[in-house]
């Protein structure tokens, strides 16, 4: 039998102005039919490209790409009525509603009109939009607007469903109903799927997986395979004297330590090699450290091998900029019976919660919780309906401008000049923040320093890869070293590299007293947070600390669940007693 | 079977499409209220034809004969004269534009006259409209020339002109300026809804990644044209009856040709202005830019460059040039010999082919930019 | 330095930059004014100077041809056809092959000969009324002087009266300087509203908006940033038509340049304030684009631009009150062809401080109501 897609030393590289940019050199790789395939990589590896590829939506340099027996280049109109394709953004029209959207595939893809009704029920119930098919696509939740481009993508079952990053920015819950669909879906026909993703707990969930880097394939194979080499090189490593921040400080800054990343109350650890004596001996005797080995998971992989192709050097380098202060009880941010409506619609309702100095203050939800808009009220950005909020004492959006000095600001998505270039936005920022001449000219210096941002000073902004961009908005929200920061999703769509500099970063300034305010995504993320609250359509759900969260979650084993199944059990909680 | 399928995705894509204009405020603005407003600033707010110009009329000795032309110019529908004792006087009331002209008797106006002596009519005009002031002349002259006729009539003296000069104006008899501009702008309309609509919905396309996920299916090229030019086709045309309406039943303009001619020919320019509005959206890919070349290239050049109030055959050769690609020249040369002259073969017949022509070009180009790629 | 002078600084200069490094607004800022100016300064013209005639002479007589001499010698007529039926006639007009036909009577000659009048008549395509009147001028002309010659020559009899016409300002009545200094007005408007309408919408479009509203920057500072760029682009576009307009077309500067450079700085003030409250209405750009040219379009039509204020309606008339840039033109016009100065053109200076203040209170208003 022969495979549905085979590619073989395929390249391809764009121009852009004289510069050429090789996107995929000499890709080889087969997909085995009727399972579940990961494209996996970090931003910027080429994912993207390589799926308009098979799509027969980019020419090729060299090379030969077989879909489906076809070849994609010369037959690309033949290859694009038998694969499905669901591109990043889902390719719905946000005019149309549910149905007028499912109805435009179904037409497109020329399912009879006799077949559509069973075909919509089974779809509608599997996607549970059944509720909202009048609704506006527009007006879906992120998490419904990838379900139904899926929904769009499957009206007539494929031999191949390539999906483009299906699950970016979309909320676990959310994630874990896709995945069941996509799983129904191959058993009941048998299709061959390629999905690409910067989620590596999805790659567990893929029978093969396929590593791309810099346009280069570096392994495929099944999770397990990758996840082998690392036996005996994964622990967990716990102690009573050191906060998990701490201990993960102290040995992400170790030379035979590959990965140091926090989880639950611990540290997960992946050593260069299979002892561990060393790392405990780098400990003064005064501290006592548990240490327990735990099986390697995809991601461990990942992370390694990566780091292997040479790629990164975390440089906590945000040296502390001010005395920490005693009073480290002290309330910064007060929110209270906070409202939000919009029409009759309640966005945010009755939300209250309280963060002290020097904490990391974590606000978790899926999308359409109420996060946003509760963040964009704490900024000064929304007006507020009823209830109060004070900011190291002042709503922001009445108070003298003198009052957002001690804010830092980072936007859910890139929200920098794009046309400008990285040292053109330092200038205007600092500038912003009232920094001029030598001050000015002191903190840019800093930045560029410590955001290793020397190698792109004159690049637009825009045209910074991803990491690079979110290190700058970084820069920026920090440049006048403000006491109280805010992060709005923070590492969307950021791949794992970056994300664990991010919070290398973010755990520093929090040590050194910055009181830091985040939402975010990513579960697992939320065990970086002192704190946190679980928010679900406008309010709050949960409050506590990590710990916390997971006992309530936890049943009557004695395994602690992970944050993502303790934010999954808890909206489902709610969706129960609702 | 296969003709089923295809009919099947076209009627989907059309669907889309009809939806998607509907739930738009800016294509119902674009289609409907530009078109309201452009015809009503044309209708009753732009206007070259002069009247009531204010002129200023100074008579150094008056006597009946000065009484009697200066009642000529009362009489004028053209005029609105005021009086000043001194050329002093008039002329700074011509300074602060409280007047376009001047009209001055000098001297012994009567006595002067059918004499040998020197001038005895001075004319002043303000001519930094040169269009107005060549006009405001040509009134004066043609004041005077039927006042002296008369004048010398009545006095028994012979006024022996040798050549006597009459006029008549066909298809405009009222010379009303309105009549040309209200089936121009109608052109113009077309233009926009074509060119600008067309280059903004697809572009869209572009924008929001749309694009991508309809290549993907076994759309054809054709298909996705026909998808796009047939709402927007229908909406031109919707527009157009609206256009025509007002045309008729508001401002008075007279349609001397036939009916189906003018969905014919309507139809026809419809689908250039479409094409030209999709070539320059496959080839923008994002809004902005495409609304900027749409009406850099769409709608200036109609408003300008089609004959529509400037006439082409004055223009410089290398611009009478460009007006030969300008689609609007030929579809407004249709439609104001339709509204005021009638079927004249001729010229309908030599536009049509021209815009036939263009049709043919500029749907090739559409279908071969139009590769189903993201390049 | 006082920090908030730098700090407006920094604002404006951000602008620009935001502005010409980007591709597509570098090209909006350069593309639309040549082309425009190309096109209106050589396209746009009433002038004349190829009246397309066909003659049908039915009179064999000397005067006829005489007639037909001066016709066929003036510039600006080009006589393409003769013609000797009567039924020809139709068919050259109403397919536009000729702009009018002059049919020269029969007993013509003999008429003049015997001192009576000989006909000419005239038949003129209206479908453009405007050029038909103009050219129907330009052959009155033509037969005038004609008119007095003969009379001189054969009667030697003077005109009754000789009407000595003198335009001012514009002696040869060149359309090309009423519309050039006209397109002066046209693109700085339409430079300035789209850099300003845009600029809010796009950032809000891109999320930098919010950026800058949570730093300490006061939104009065940001309204003046936003308003720096087109009030200065505009007069370095403006300042650069003006140049083309005295060195490149010829026409003459006659007035004073302190109150035409006045002129368009109050002039440009209104125009940015009418921009930044598209601005802060708009949240995307498409909607700023037409926002802008829905008030373009009007605001163009109804300046004089291309047509007197005095022919249209007296309800249009006054709308005309709000534009401002029929004030602007009536100043460059004076300035320019008139010699105007301060002293003649102050009624049209206090409506444009009044508009710019009124626009200015107003974005500032919206600015500060809808920031969200």
């Amino acid at each position: 039998m022969s495979f549905p897609v085979e590619v073989s030393d395929l390249s391809k590289s764009f121009k852009s102005g004289a510069r050429s940019i090789q996107a995929l050199e000499n890709v080889n790789f087969k997909l085995s039919r009727g399972q579940v395939t990961g494209l996996i990589g970090p931003d910027g590896a080429g994912k993207t490209t390589l799926m308009r590829v098979l799509c027969g939506l980019f020419p090729i340099d060299t090379g030969e790409v077989k879909v489906l027996g076809l070849n994609a280049t010369t037959d690309a109109e033949e290859v694009q009525s038998k694969v499905s394709y669901m591109p990043q953004r889902f390719g719905l029209y946000e005019d149309l509603s549910v149905q007028e959207n499912l109805d435009l595939y179904a037409d497109l893809k020329g399912l009879a009109v006799e077949k559509r009704a069973e075909c919509y029920q089974t779809l509608m119930h599997l996607t549970g939009l059944a509720p909202f098919t009048d609704r506006l696509a527009g007006k879906l939740s992120g998490g419904m607007k990838q379900k139904l481009g899926l929904a769009c993508a499957l009206v007539v079952p494929p031999e191949l469903l390539l999906l483009d990053e299906p699950t970016v920015g979309v909320d676990p819950v959310s994630r874990r109903e896709l995945w069941e669909i996509v799983y129904q879906q191959v058993e009941e026909t048998g299709m061959t799927v390629l999905l690409s993703t910067a989620y590596l707990d999805e790659a567990e969930r893929c029978a093969e997986v396929i590593l791309l880097h810099e346009g280069k394939v570096i392994n495929q194979g099944s999770p397990e395979q990758f996840s082998e080499k690392l036996q005996g090189k994964t622990w967990l490593i716990e102690s009573e004297q050191l906060t998990p921040r701490q201990l993960q400080l102290a040995l992400s800054k170790r030379a035979d330590v590959v990965d140091a990343l926090i989880a639950n109350e611990g540290v997960r650890v992946i050593s260069g090699s299979t002892e561990v004596a060393s790392i405990r001996k780098s400990f003064p005797s005064s501290i006592e450290l548990k240490i327990s080995a735990v099986t390697p998971i995809f991601e461990d992989a990942f992370i390694s091998l990566l780091k292997k192709q040479g790629l990164h050097e975390v440089k906590t380098a945000i040296a502390r900029h001010k005395e920490k202060t005693e009073n480290a009880n002290e309330v910064i941010i007060e929110v209270d019976n906070l409202q939000r409506r919009f029409g009759d619609f309640i966005a945010v309702n009755d939300v209250s919660f309280t963060v002290k100095r020097g904490e990391i203050f974590g606000l978790l939800g899926a999308n359409g919780a109420g996060k946003s808009t509760t963040f964009r009220m704490l900024c000064g950005l929304l007006p507020l309906s009823a209830g109060e909020l004070s900011v190291a004492g002042v709503d922001l959006r009445h108070a003298a401008d003198q009052a957002r000095q001690k804010v830092g600001y980072m936007a859910q998505k890139f929200s920098l000049y794009g046309n400008l270039s990285v040292i053109q936005n330092l200038r205007f920022y600092a500038s912003a923040y009232g920094l001029f001449k030598e001050k000015q000219k002191e903190r840019i210096e800093w930045a560029i320093e410590a955001f290793e941002l020397g190698d792109y000073r004159q690049a637009n902004a825009k045209e910074l890869p991803l990491g690079y961009k979110q290190r700058l908005s970084f820069a920026v929200a920090l440049m006048h070293e403000p006491d109280i920061l805010f992060l709005d999703e923070p590492t969307s769509g950021v791949d794992p590299l970056a994300r664990r500099e991010f919070w290398a970063r973010t755990n520093e300034l929090a040590e050194s007293g910055v009181t830091v305010l985040v939402t975010t995504h990513f579960m697992d993320e939320a065990n970086y947070c002192d704190r946190l609250v679980i928010m679900a359509s406008g309010t709050v759900l949960a409050q506590g600390t990590p710990l916390e969260m997971k006992k309530l979650a936890q049943s009557d084993s004695e395994v602690l669940p992970t944050m993502e199944e303790a934010f999954i059990y808890l909206i489902e909680q709610q969706g129960e007693d609702g | 079977m296969i003709d089923a399928a295809r009919y099947q995705r076209l009627s989907g894509l059309i669907r889309k499409e009809s939806l998607q204009i509907m739930r738009d405020p800016s294509s119902i603005a674009i289609a409907f209220v530009l078109p309201v407003v452009l015809l009503f600033l044309f209708g009753y707010g732009v206007s070259l034809d002069a009247r009531n110009i204010p002129i200023g009329i100074v008579v150094e000795q008056p006597d009946a004969a000065t009484q009697s032309l200066t009642g000529s110019f009362e009489q004028s529908d053209y005029f609105s004269p005021f009086y000043f004792q001194t050329i002093q006087q008039a002329e700074k009331a011509l300074e602060k534009h409280k007047i376009d002209g001047i009209v001055w008797l000098k001297n012994d106006f009567a006595r002067a006259l059918f004499s040998k002596h020197d001038a005895v009519i001075a004319v002043r005009v303000n001519g930094v409209n040169s269009n107005q002031a060549n006009l405001t002349l040509g009134y004066i002259r043609g004041t005077w020339l039927s006042w002296i006729t008369h004048y010398a009539e009545a006095k028994g003296t012979e006024l022996n002109m040798p050549i006597q000069l009459e006029h008549r104006v066909w298809f405009n008899p009222a010379v009303s300026s309105r009549l040309f501009l209200v089936p121009g702008v109608v052109a113009i309309i077309m233009t926009l809804i074509g060119t600008l609509l067309t280059a903004l919905v697809v572009a869209r396309e572009w924008d929001r990644g749309t694009m991508e996920a309809l290549f993907v299916t076994p759309l054809r090229n054709v298909e996705f044209i026909a998808g796009k030019l047939i709402p927007y086709f229908i909406l031109g045309m919707a527009s157009l009856f609206l256009n025509f309406f007002l045309a008729i039943w508001l401002f008075k303009v007279p349609f001397e040709g036939s009916f189906w001619l003018l969905l014919l020919t309507g139809s026809l320019y419809m689908l250039v202005s479409l094409a030209v509005g999709l070539l320059i959206s496959v080839m923008a890919k994002n809004q902005f830019v495409a609304g900027q070349i749409a009406i850099i290239t769409g709608f200036l050049p109609a408003f300008i460059l089609s004959g529509f109030i400037f006439d082409i055959n004055s223009m410089p050769p290398a611009i009478q040039f460009i007006t030969h690609i300008v689609p609007a020249r030929y579809y407004v040369a249709i439609l104001q010999t339709l509204f005021l002259a009638g079927d004249v073969w001729p010229v309908i017949l030599a536009n049509v082919a021209a815009l036939l022509i263009m049709l043919v070009i500029f749907t090739r180009l559409v279908a071969k930019k139009t590769r189903k790629s993201l390049e | 330095m006082n920090h908030s002078f730098l700090l407006i600084i920094a604002l404006a200069l951000k602008e620009f930059l935001a502005l010409l490094r980007d591709k597509s607004s570098r090209f909006v800022l350069i593309g639309p004014p040549i082309a425009q100016l190309l096109v209106f300064g050589y396209a746009a013209n009433y002038d004349l100077d190829n009246i397309s005639v066909a003659i049908y002479n039915e009179d064999p007589g000397i005067a006829s041809r005489e007639l037909v001499s001066r016709i066929e010698g003036s510039p600006n007529i080009n006589v393409l056809y003769t013609i000797e039926k009567e039924s020809e006639i139709r068919p050259l007009i109403d397919n536009r092959d000729v702009l009018l036909v002059m049919h020269i009577d029969s007993q013509f000659s003999a008429n003049i000969a015997i001192g009576e009048s000989g006909v000419v008549q005239l038949l003129l395509d209206g479908r453009n009324s405007n050029t038909a009147m103009i050219a129907l001028n330009y052959l009155r002309d033509i037969i005038l002087v004609l008119n007095e010659e003969w009379r001189y020559q054969n009667l030697s009899q003077a005109p009754p009266a000789i009407i000595e016409e003198r335009a001012w300002y514009n002696e040869n009545l060149h359309s090309q300087w009423f519309i050039i200094t006209g397109i002066v007005g046209l693109l700085t408007l339409v430079v300035t509203l789209i850099v300003t309408a845009l600029s809010v919408a796009r950032e809000r479009e891109q999320g930098t908006f919010d950026q800058l509203l949570v730093t300490p920057v006061h939104p009065f500072y940001i309204l003046i940033g936003k308003a720096l760029p087109g009030l200065l682009i505009g007069l370095i576009e403006g300042a650069a038509i003006i140049g083309l307009a005295v060195w490149w077309f010829d026409i003459p500067l006659r007035g004073s340049l302190f109150a035409l450079y006045l002129g368009l700085f109050l002039f440009l003030l209104s125009a940015v304030g009418v921009g930044l409250m598209i601005s802060a209405i708009c949240i995307t750009q498409q909607q700023a684009v037409l926002g802008a040219f829905l008030f373009l379009v009007p605001a163009v039509i109804l300046s004089g631009f291309a047509t007197p204020i005095a022919n249209m309606p007296d309800m249009v008339q006054l709308l005309t009150w709000l534009d401002p840039l029929k004030y602007f033109l009536v100043i460059i016009r004076s300035v320019f062809l008139e010699g105007g100065g301060l002293g003649l053109l102050w009624p049209q200076f206090w409506p444009m401080v009044i508009i710019a203040l009124l626009s200015l209170a107003m974005a500032g208003w919206l600015f500060k109501h809808r920031m969200y």
